[in-house]
């Protein structure tokens, strides 16, 4: 697995946060918003939510009998003459790549986006055997060069400027510096063509796996997923194992659902679909094909009622570009593979809460990312379920904040009874006299002075509402007098 | 609308710190001609500990919140958040008492934001209210209430019956204010930076007063309105609305 870096949640937002450029590329996710919104609009709102509640059923179908289809679906791609492997953990995973790429005395693998590899680290995996592993996705591979994680789910390389990305080409490549997009594309399409051609195996991901064809789909715009399964003479696909769906005609449901919310297209400029390696009778494909079903903390999510659900996400990024969180501090905070809400629930299901303890805990349970998710993803539910667990679950997935349980406890009491309430509110009217002559605080005693650096607080009212109420509680037209 | 009857629960932030806007809530009731009473051994509805991830703590409450108004009517609060605690989360929250199961899932169905209440319940087109000069409001949209209760247009309509209050576009209305409970002391670089963002598009509004239907969301940017001495300040659509009512602001 890649390192976890969950703990430096705080310092690596801040950083963002004070970072212009960061902030910069950050606004563009309205671009993704926006699309998101006119495509539902052209789609037609009752369309989809139709399309949305069919994807749900198919996905609480599959998932209450993914045994059933994950044998489909195994059975259906060794039928077709590939292999399948079901990994585990990373490792196990990790570990069967490198035995299929030693058994082809492989050296360079190129790859199409795919956030399992990621999940998996095989990129680090392959470079301890000195085989060259190539990202092919001009996002990933920007990133790859620059020697850092994906910044979103679907657009890996969003927080890179494209003059950062010509000082890096310039950098490592050795290209001249260049303004144009157009035409840094062409920079990497230029590299990317030789790789593409001298590759001996090749790694993908898979949108979707088709239980009743053993077919895997996968949903790109630059067409790398097609020459990455087909040109080299291995393919290895790896798979989330909740990414099984059980018919090919599921498809129709799932690929608007897909496309319309991470960027607002109609449809991607390549689906491309993979059965098995190459037939006898044909003259493009690979000669062998590998099916990778990882689990990897998966099993565990659904084995608990209340985080099942975050399996049915089909990793549209909607729910980042819409989240308040997400649009300051970006991808890097959240210190693993997934960002955003969903990843706020992944993470920490997979890592373990206390080592990711920051991630459901820095939401603003606003919602919006329930609001927008093609699958209806009740996420706000279970970062609550998630920080009931740090503070209140079973030894292992707790890591209570004493002073924050002490105060918790405090407020308990105060709140038991309208007398102990009214008490309390007296005595903080009383305390906080000598720190202010107005209605407000602009100072307050940690923890509260996060609250009042940037921001007054209102003062305790010495007279309550519960003490108004007496003078109130008489007739309309005499009070009105 | 005589005959309407209605319990308040003013919420722990309202009494202990706008207690004003607890008032405001009863004029408006009672000048449409609803009773209200107050059932006085009220306090909270949980969400504090709910949200920190204190379930046990919240359980206990919400126990408590349900005896309280067991016998209320319906129950109004100047509050969305409070009332998507009641709405959303108690089912959940006291499921393992299945006793009370049916009390809960009818009390949750009687639970009420305010301006959800008037336009839903009652069918108040207009409170008949007047503002004695023109005053440009910009709406924020609380999330609770928007996305937990669907309130949107009611508090607009309410609004918008006003004579004298012009209401002008916020950008981003719907987007949240970065408060989000203890997120706002744990996070205070996220939360002021998401608040930032909001009070920038405030501004643009060229709003004088920023209305919602949430204290704590008003307490938010409020705080930072007044650390910034902007312009624009904050009012809660119960105290808006009843300033407007025979007799103004004071009566």
């Amino acid at each position: 697995m890649p390192s976890i870096r969950t703990k430096e949640f705080t310092p690596r937002a801040t950083e963002a946060i004070n970072n212009p450029t960061i902030q910069q590329s950050l606004d563009r996710l309205s671009n993704f918003r926006q699309g998101r919104v006119d495509s539902i609009a052209e789609f037609g709102q009752k369309r989809w939510e139709e399309h949305s509640k069919r994807a749900q059923e198919i996905k609480y179908e599959t998932l209450e009998h993914l045994d059933y289809y994950l044998d489909m679906l195994s059975t259906n791609v060794e039928r077709a003459g590939g292999t399948v492997f079901f990994a585990h953990d990373a490792k196990e995973a990790n570990d069967y790549v490198a035995g299929v790429a030693r058994a082809h005395g492989v050296k360079t693998v190129i790859k199409s986006k795919s956030m399992v590899s990621e999940e998996m680290g095989i990129a680090d995996v392959l470079e301890s055997m000195v085989i060259e592993p190539v990202e092919t996705d001009l996002g990933e591979y920007i990133i790859q060069l620059a020697k850092e994680a994906p910044y979103h789910i679907i657009a890996p390389a969003l927080h890179k400027s494209k003059e950062e990305v010509s000082e890096l080409f310039e950098r490592i490549l050795g290209t001249p510096a260049e303004s144009d997009i157009i035409a840094l594309a062409g920079v990497a399409r230029r590299v990317l063509r030789e790789k593409f051609l001298q590759a001996d195996m090749g790694m993908t991901g898979a949108n979707f796996a088709v239980a009743e064809t053993g077919t895997i789909v996968m949903v790109t715009n630059e067409g790398n997923g097609r020459m990455s399964s087909s040109l080299p003479k291995v393919h290895i696909a790896t798979m989330g194992m909740e990414r099984v769906i059980p018919k090919l005609s599921d498809l129709s449901t799932f690929l608007p659902l897909l496309t319309r919310s991470a960027t607002g297209q109609r449809i991607t400029s390549y689906v491309s679909f993979a059965t098995g390696p190459r037939r006898r009778d044909e003259e493009d494909g690979p000669d062998s094909f590998h099916l990778i079903i990882l689990d990897n903390g998966r099993s565990k999510m659904l084995a608990d009622p209340q985080l099942r659900e975050a399996l049915y996400c089909i990793r549209c990024g909607a729910c980042l570009n819409a989240c308040p969180v997400y649009s300051k501090v970006g991808g890097h905070a959240y210190g693993w593979v997934y960002p955003g809400p969903i990843g706020a629930v992944v993470t920490p299901s997979i890592v373990g809460i206390p080592v990711a303890k920051d991630l459901p805990f820095a939401s603003t349970l606003c919602g919006a990312c329930r609001e927008v998710c093609p699958l209806n993803i009740d996420i706000p539910r279970m970062l609550l379920k998630l920080r009931s667990d740090a503070t209140e679950g079973p030894k292992g997935t707790r890591k209570p904040n004493r002073v924050e349980s002490m105060m918790m406890r405090g407020w308990r009491l105060t709140v038991s009874g309208p007398k102990i309430f009214s008490l309390a509110g007296k005595v903080a009217a009383i305390l906080q006299w000598p720190l202010s002559r107005n209605r407000f605080l602009r100072r307050l005693p940690p923890p509260l002075s996060a609250w009042t650096r940037t921001r007054d607080f209102p003062k305790v009212d010495a007279k309550p509402f519960h003490s108004r109420w007496a003078a109130m509680a008489i007739p309309p037209q005499k009070k009105d007098d | 609308m005589p005959g309407q009857k209605v319990s308040l629960f003013v919420t722990c932030l309202v009494d202990q710190f706008f207690p004003e806007v607890g008032e405001a809530t009863v004029r408006l009731l009672r000048h449409l001609g609803i009773e209200v009473d107050f059932p006085s051994d009220q306090t909270c509805c949980g969400q504090v500990a709910l949200n920190g991830g204190y379930r046990s703590h919240a359980v206990a409450v919400a126990r408590q919140f349900v005896e309280v108004f067991r016998d209320s009517e319906m129950i109004v609060a100047p509050s969305g958040s409070c009332v998507t605690t009641v709405f959303t989360h108690y089912p959940e929250l006291l499921h393992e008492y299945p006793e009370l199961a049916e009390e809960v899932e009818s009390l949750r169905n009687r639970t009420y934001e305010l301006s959800q209440y008037l336009v839903d319940v009652v069918g108040v087109e207009s409170i008949g209210a007047s503002l004695p000069k023109p005053t440009r409001v910009a709406y924020h949209d609380c999330c609770h209430a928007l996305r937990d209760l669907g309130v949107s247009s009611q508090p607009r309509q309410l609004l918008q019956s006003v004579e004298g209050i012009e209401l002008v576009d916020l950008t981003d209305s719907t987007n949240c204010c970065g408060f989000g409970g203890t997120f706002s002391v744990k996070y205070p670089e996220i939360s002021t930076a998401i608040l930032n963002e909001k009070l920038r598009n405030v501004e643009a509004s060229g709003a004088e007063i920023l209305t919602a239907v949430d204290a704590s969301c008003l307490m938010h940017m409020g705080g930072a309105m007044r650390r910034q001495t902007m312009e624009a300040r904050p009012m809660h659509i119960a105290e808006l609305l009843a300033s407007g009512l025979p007799g103004g602001a004071n009566a």
